[in-house]
């Protein structure tokens, strides 16, 4: 582990010389809000944004994404877009929301699609130097993160601290390996960041520890909220859309003009959307809203916890923004929960 | 994040060639194929492939023969959707591909053994049973009294008919059925599935049930078995969702915290009956 310290005309000089090398994809503004696209310099990076409209799950898992190609007399074969490339300024919320999403998809029958793109990426974190209004990842526990990504990157005042965790870390570190090493005083610097942070990033405060959350569903199942939420929803799936840790897909047939050759392709999906469950004759399992809003808040506190031992929710508040409705705070339908669900 | 244990690609579908096309009624046909590796699918009764036509998409499609037959498997496919309207524009000699086998079995290696075994079937559930019905008779000696229960909504929707009146001509094995709506070709029981229950004598311990159909039948027929005194554990299901990925991935046909391709289609009633979304 290396700890660089680079003042700002040192680290804009970095990231250029990151983007001549690699695909880099880094955080922009559009209008007011911001995005992960691909990075033309560093002055467009902006590494003090809030929050991302999508996470940068669209990296790993693209909204629409080749699996196979075929040919109808000649069959199927993979077909895989693994280029190398860079991502720079995940906040840590959606670093752990990736970490969780690796696992999902190499436990048990391994997705070679997902993790052989996944492999190829060089994470760069950024912590949070500007809090979003509806983020809650302090009472997440992900506010900071220690593991997964290859770098990380905490704004001080007199700069940046860069540290760098892996090969693929140092690879891409390589321009500033001569850099002075961070010294003690930045190192307490970043520490306040991150104790900062896990209070700062608490604008809904949840009441319970997430490590809970299981339990607390265990027993609400039957919990008016559901039906009260849900009564609301337009089962349009933004939540669903932007949410870092939903990767619910489907998977279609696409065929060229020829009408002999074309792809196959798995596209985002989303649980709330009315037809999610239908099977083949129409009969949908899952035909009442109640139980689709109630299915995501289980799988996310309930299910996926008993697949990889986390709470699936990390709380970046983006679902908060997204809905319509204003039903998708999940801070407020736990703390329900919490008090009355027992 | 660590690499795959294996480069195999849990997406890609293996070539298979239609070696029998058979239509069955107005909405359903039998499909024999044989892979074309030339090897056997390695199935047991109740697991289900995934079925591809290129360009029209893959479906969830069960297997309906018994691994003892040897050299082909069957699928009986009621035209409903994209790639089973596709598959019956399919003729001998046709490819199709193929993923799987998967999920779970009926318990004929297990819990089966040596016991009575009835089976209880309505509509296109015949079809994932027949492949344990064969197994069963295919292994006679090593089950007790085989009971076949089928239902049709109508005459003209029995499906194996020849089966079934071979079937009842084994020693040991009672068959009997109903439809729901009765036509001048038939002068059986008219009514849903359960009315046949009481019909057939059930030795309450020494007796497996293996029950599918639509989803409106399971609690009916659940509510009977138990009332003739079968325990919770004697009881399996095979369930239908949308087994999209059929690798636990895709989420289409997970019920509460379960995944039927993976954990199922085949449960054990006494595994399901606290699971809401499950009946």
């Amino acid at each position: 582990m290396t700890i660089k310290k680079l003042n700002k005309a040192t680290f804009d000089k970095w990231v250029n010389a990151c983007i001549e090398n690699q695909r880099v994809y880094g955080v922009q503004a559009r209008e007011d809000r911001f995005v992960f696209a691909p990075l033309a310099k560093a002055e467009d990076l902006r590494l003090d944004y809030d929050v991302t409209i999508l996470p940068p799950k669209k990296y790993f898992q693209p909204p629409r994404e080749t699996l196979l190609k075929f040919d109808r007399k000649e069959g199927f074969e993979s077909a895989f877009d693994d280029e190398p490339f860079v991502l720079f300024g995940v906040h840590p919320y959606d670093m752990v929301a990736i970490s969780q999403i690796d696992k999902l998809f190499s436990q048990d029958h391994c997705d070679i699609h997902y993790v052989s793109r996944r492999q190829k990426a060089t994470i760069v974190v950024c912590d949070v130097q500007t809090p979003s209004k509806e983020v809650f990842a302090g009472c997440m526990g992900t506010a900071t993160v220690n593991d997964g990504f290859d770098i990380l990157i905490t704004k001080i005042d007199s700069g940046y601290l860069v540290d760098i965790r892996t090969e693929k870390g140092y690879a891409l570190a390589d321009t500033i390996k001569s850099a002075k090493d961070a010294d003690e005083m930045s190192l307490k610097l970043r520490q306040l960041v991150w104790s900062d942070n896990t209070k700062l990033l608490q604008k809904h405060k949840l009441n319970v520890r997430p490590d809970i959350l299981p339990g607390v569903l265990g027993r609400s199942y039957e919990h008016p909220v559901w039906e009260e939420k849900a009564r609301l929803c337009y089962s349009c799936g933004s939540c669903n859309l932007v949410c870092p840790t939903c990767y619910c897909f489907d998977v279609r047939d696409e065929v060229e003009w020829s009408l002999q050759k074309g792809r196959r392709f798995r596209v985002w999906d989303g649980c709330l959307l009315a037809e999610f469950a239908v099977v083949a004759g129409g009969h949908n399992f899952r035909r009442n809203r109640t139980d689709r809003y109630r299915h995501r808040y289980y799988r996310k506190g309930k299910y996926m916890p008993e697949k990889i031992g986390e709470v699936a929710c990390v709380g970046c508040g983006r679902c908060i923004t997204a809905c319509t409705a204003k039903i998708a705070n999940p801070v407020e339908v736990y703390n329900k929960l919490v008090v009355e669900g027992k | 994040m660590r690499k795959c244990d294996s480069e195999k690609d849990i997406y890609l579908p293996l070539p298979a060639t239609v070696s029998e096309v058979e239509p069955m009624t107005k909405l359903e046909s039998f499909f024999s194929c044989r892979l074309d590796s030339g090897e056997e699918l390695g199935h047991m009764p109740g697991q289900f492939v995934e079925v591809s036509i290129p360009g029209i998409g893959e479906a969830p499609i069960s297997i309906s023969s018994s691994p003892t037959r040897k050299g082909s498997f069957e699928m009986v496919v009621r035209n409903v959707g994209n790639v089973s309207k596709a598959m019956h524009g399919l003729a001998a000699g046709d490819k199709i591909f193929i993923r799987g086998p998967f999920g779970t079995s009926f318990p004929v290696d297990q819990a089966m053994k040596g016991k009575d075994v009835i089976f209880i079937c309505g509509g296109i559930g015949i079809v994932p049973v027949r492949s344990a019905i064969q197994y069963v008779l295919d292994n006679r000696g090593d089950y007790g009294r085989v009971m076949i229960l089928f239902g049709a909504k109508t005459p003209r929707e029995r499906l194996f008919i020849e089966e079934l009146d071979k079937w009842r001509r084994e020693k040991n094995v009672a068959v009997l059925e109903t439809v729901d709506h009765r036509d001048e070709s038939w002068s059986g029981p008219e009514g849903v599935i359960t009315k046949l229950l009481p019909l057939v004598k059930m030795d309450k311990d020494n007796t497996v049930a293996v029950v599918c159909g639509p989803p409106v039948m399971y609690k009916f027929v659940i509510i009977v078995l138990m009332e003739a005194g079968l325990r919770e554990d004697q009881i399996y299901l095979s369930l239908e969702r949308h087994m999209k990925c059929g690798v636990g991935k895709c989420g289409h046909c997970q019920i509460n915290n379960i995944y039927v391709c993976q954990d199922g289609p085949v449960f054990n009633f006494s595994d399901i009956k606290d699971i809401k979304e499950a009946l």
